[in-house]
């Protein structure tokens, strides 16, 4: 059956599927995929970077945000989740050596 | 005019030298420069490494040899080759076909412009190191041009053209270049090399356009979804469609240059004959010897060679079939439980009733391991042809087997 | 015009390297020739077919030869009538054996016209090479015998092959044997 008419014809691709453009898997938001969500608790992360290590979609963002926990300790970096590309393995919650990262169920429809 | 009688001199001046066609094939690609080469040693292909690897050591050749474990291997290295924009060859036989399948298939589909050798041979089990043809046969959905070659200058020729059809943008497909192993592979024979200027002349290195260039990234080889690998696939069909032509402007253009010219099919003694046999590889070379004696004895039996396989030449082979009443056809390879059980013979049912065309078929298999074949036993299907004329025969004919 | 030669001999014994040299020689001489062994298992030893096609023209078939012109023989040992199966009335048989051609027609059992050489090419091979192999030692009985290739082709053949101080040994071997053949004509047995 024919695909959607918006898609290229056969001779309009590259021979052999050659993709031209550099970086298009960008385009591709695998975050759609997750069904649990990784939520890193800024108060207990200790910096380690162990799971922006381990992230297998490199989808943990090193930042340079500055944090003060509630304790007063101030960190000059910040990890965050990268939710475009995060498919919810869970490796950095099972990964973090002081359990700062929850996985919780996404909400339904996609709502923050 | 002056030019004209000065490259005829050229033609004429060119000395054949005895070499084996593998040795032949070894000469085509130094005469080619190719850049880099992967293979791993099977007989009876194995000589024409072991030449390439002399001409490397040498100085006579500059390229990468590279030293692999397996034909799988060995054609995935080709490959990548290839797709960086070297100009890659590869050489293999029997097993060694079978272990590179997977990456046939993924050669055309990335449509890497390579150049690979085929020593045939029969296939395990039961283990055979004899000449038959189920190896490329098995190979013949793959997405590769493949040529049957019929003397070792016809090698040395097809690979360097092989190079020109491969390399050409409106083609992009990988070349398969066969021939009956040992019954040529290790015959000597003459054979006439020409200088690389020429060589490079004929066929310039046009490096694959969409080449791996850390300076200019592309992405070759990725997933693709339903929405995508239909049409990825079709453009396999449409270069095939063009290689056709390609071919045969190869074929002109070589004949132009070197003096030498074989045609897509050959048709030999077919003006006057009622009746054709279909052959390829050296066969083809005996019946061109043999058939005079049959029409001694009124058996008119013309011989349609078949050298381009795939693209399959349909409008030259129908041409031919259209002016006879029967034709056999010699299948090299067995089709097990098929309809007829020669490969071939399947194709050219299908030919026949395509085309309406009134022409009784009969579908013979030979040589399978090498099974020995001498001048009479060919003369012996010129009759088998020229019978069928008025007698129809159904079912594939195992030639020489014992019942 | 074609000449089709059946070569005789055990693994080891350079059959195969002769059948090419006599093509080679042909091919610089400006014919068309083939020279393929009958493919096996090769080993040392085993006896071994190899052949040579020499023709005015490239239609020549790519077939074992069943009606040779000449059969060579390097080994004794093989001369039986198997040995001489389909050879063509008229043609020639070249044996490398110390029998004379009387005794060698006798062996294989010669029942049409056939030019028979014998030369003792062990004895000129270990006298030149100092090892029992033939091959260089029948080229010069053939080529007397037959004049199929010319000797100077054949001479150049042989010191492009084996080089150096060991193509001067075979190129000597090849004259020896060259000199030293003996050739008759032997008739059919007279049945009258």
């Amino acid at each position: 059956m024919s695909s959607e008419g918006s898609l290229p014809a056969y001779y309009e691709i590259p021979p052999g599927g050659a993709i031209l453009e550099p970086g298009s898997s960008l385009k591709y938001k695998t975050g759609s995929w997750r069904v649990l969500r990784p939520i890193i608790n800024q108060d207990k992360c200790v910096r380690c970077r162990l799971c922006w290590v381990y992230c297998p979609d490199a989808a943990i963002l090193e930042l340079d945000e500055e944090y003060v926990t509630s304790k007063g300790r101030r960190y000059k970096i910040t990890y965050k989740v990268n939710y475009d590309y995060c498919k919810g393995c869970g490796v950095c919650a099972r990964e973090c050596p002081v359990n700062a990262i929850e996985m919780v169920p996404e909400p339904i429809g996609g709502e923050e | 005019m002056a030019v004209a009688a000065e490259e005829r001199l050229h033609v004429e001046r060119k000395k054949p030298r005895p070499l084996s066609t593998n040795s032949a094939i070894a000469h085509a690609v130094k005469d080619l420069d190719v850049d880099v080469v992967a293979a791993y040693p099977i007989t009876p292909q194995t000589t024409v490494v072991e030449k390439i690897a002399e001409f490397i050591a040498d100085g006579e050749l500059e390229a990468e040899m590279v030293h692999v474990e397996s034909e799988h291997s060995a054609l995935s290295a080709t490959v990548a080759a290839a797709l960086t924009g070297a100009r890659a060859f590869t050489a293999t036989a029997s097993q060694g076909l079978e272990l590179m399948h997977e990456i046939l298939h993924i050669a055309s589909g990335l449509r890497a412009p390579i150049v690979m050798s085929v020593a045939m041979r029969a296939l395990s089990a039961p283990i055979s190191i004899w000449n038959d043809h189920s190896d490329v046969m098995n190979a013949r959905d793959t997405g590769w041009i493949i040529f049957f070659v019929s003397s070792a200058q016809e090698a040395y020729d097809t690979v360097i053209q092989g190079y020109r059809i491969a390399e050409d943008s409106d083609v992009l497909l990988p070349v398969m270049v066969a021939y009956d192993g040992y019954v040529m592979s290790h015959t000597m024979e003459p054979v006439v090399t020409e200088d690389r200027d020429s060589v490079l002349a004929y066929a310039p290195k046009r490096s694959f356009p969409y080449k791996l260039d850390p300076e200019k990234p592309v992405t070759l080889g990725a997933l693709a979804d339903p929405d995508w690998y239909y049409e990825i696939k079709y453009q396999i069909v449409e270069a095939m469609r063009r290689a056709l032509g390609k071919a045969r402007e190869a074929d002109e253009e070589f004949g132009r240059r070197f003096g030498r010219k074989y045609g897509l099919v050959e048709c030999y003694m077919c003006e006057d004959a009622k009746s054709l046999i279909v052959a390829a590889s050296s066969y083809a070379a005996t019946l061109k010897a043999v058939l005079p004696r049959a029409w001694e004895e009124g058996v008119k039996v013309g011989l349609l060679r078949l050298r381009l396989y795939r693209p399959f030449p349909e409008d030259l082979v129908v041409d031919a079939l259209s002016r006879v009443d029967s034709v056999l056809v010699i299948d090299r390879a067995i089709s097990y439980g098929a309809p007829y059980q020669g490969p071939l013979a399947n194709e050219f049912s299908g030919l026949i009733l395509k085309h309406g065309l009134g022409v009784n078929l009969v579908s013979v298999v030979a040589g399978i391991g090498q099974r020995r074949m001498v001048d009479d036993d060919f003369l012996k299907l010129a009759r088998l042809a020229w019978e069928a004329r008025t007698v129809r025969k159904p079912e594939t004919i195992f030639y020489g087997v014992r019942k | 015009m074609r000449i089709d030669i059946r070569w005789h001999g055990r693994g080891g014994q350079g059959a195969v390297t002769a059948s090419e040299i006599v093509a080679a020689a042909a091919i610089l001489e400006g014919r068309y020739a083939l020279a393929f062994p009958e493919f096996g298992a090769e080993r040392r030893g085993a006896p071994v077919r190899a052949y040579t096609r020499i023709s005015d023209t490239p239609l020549v078939p790519r077939t074992p030869i069943t009606n040779p012109h000449i059969v060579v023989v390097l080994d004794p040992s093989l001369l039986t009538r198997e040995t001489i199966e389909g050879l063509r009335e008229g043609g020639a048989l070249i044996v490398n054996t110390r029998l004379s051609p009387e005794e060698v027609a006798r062996i294989v059992g010669l029942d049409r016209e056939v030019r028979v050489a014998v030369v003792d090419a062990v004895k000129i091979a270990m006298e030149t090479l100092g090892v029992p192999i033939v091959n260089t030692a029948i080229l010069g009985a053939l080529v007397r015998a037959t004049g199929v290739v010319g000797l100077e082709t054949t001479l150049r053949l042989v010191r492009e092959r084996f080089k150096g101080r060991l193509g001067e040994a075979n190129v000597e071997a090849v004259r020896r044997a060259y000199e030293s053949t003996h050739i008759e004509t032997i008739l059919p047995p007279q049945t009258a």
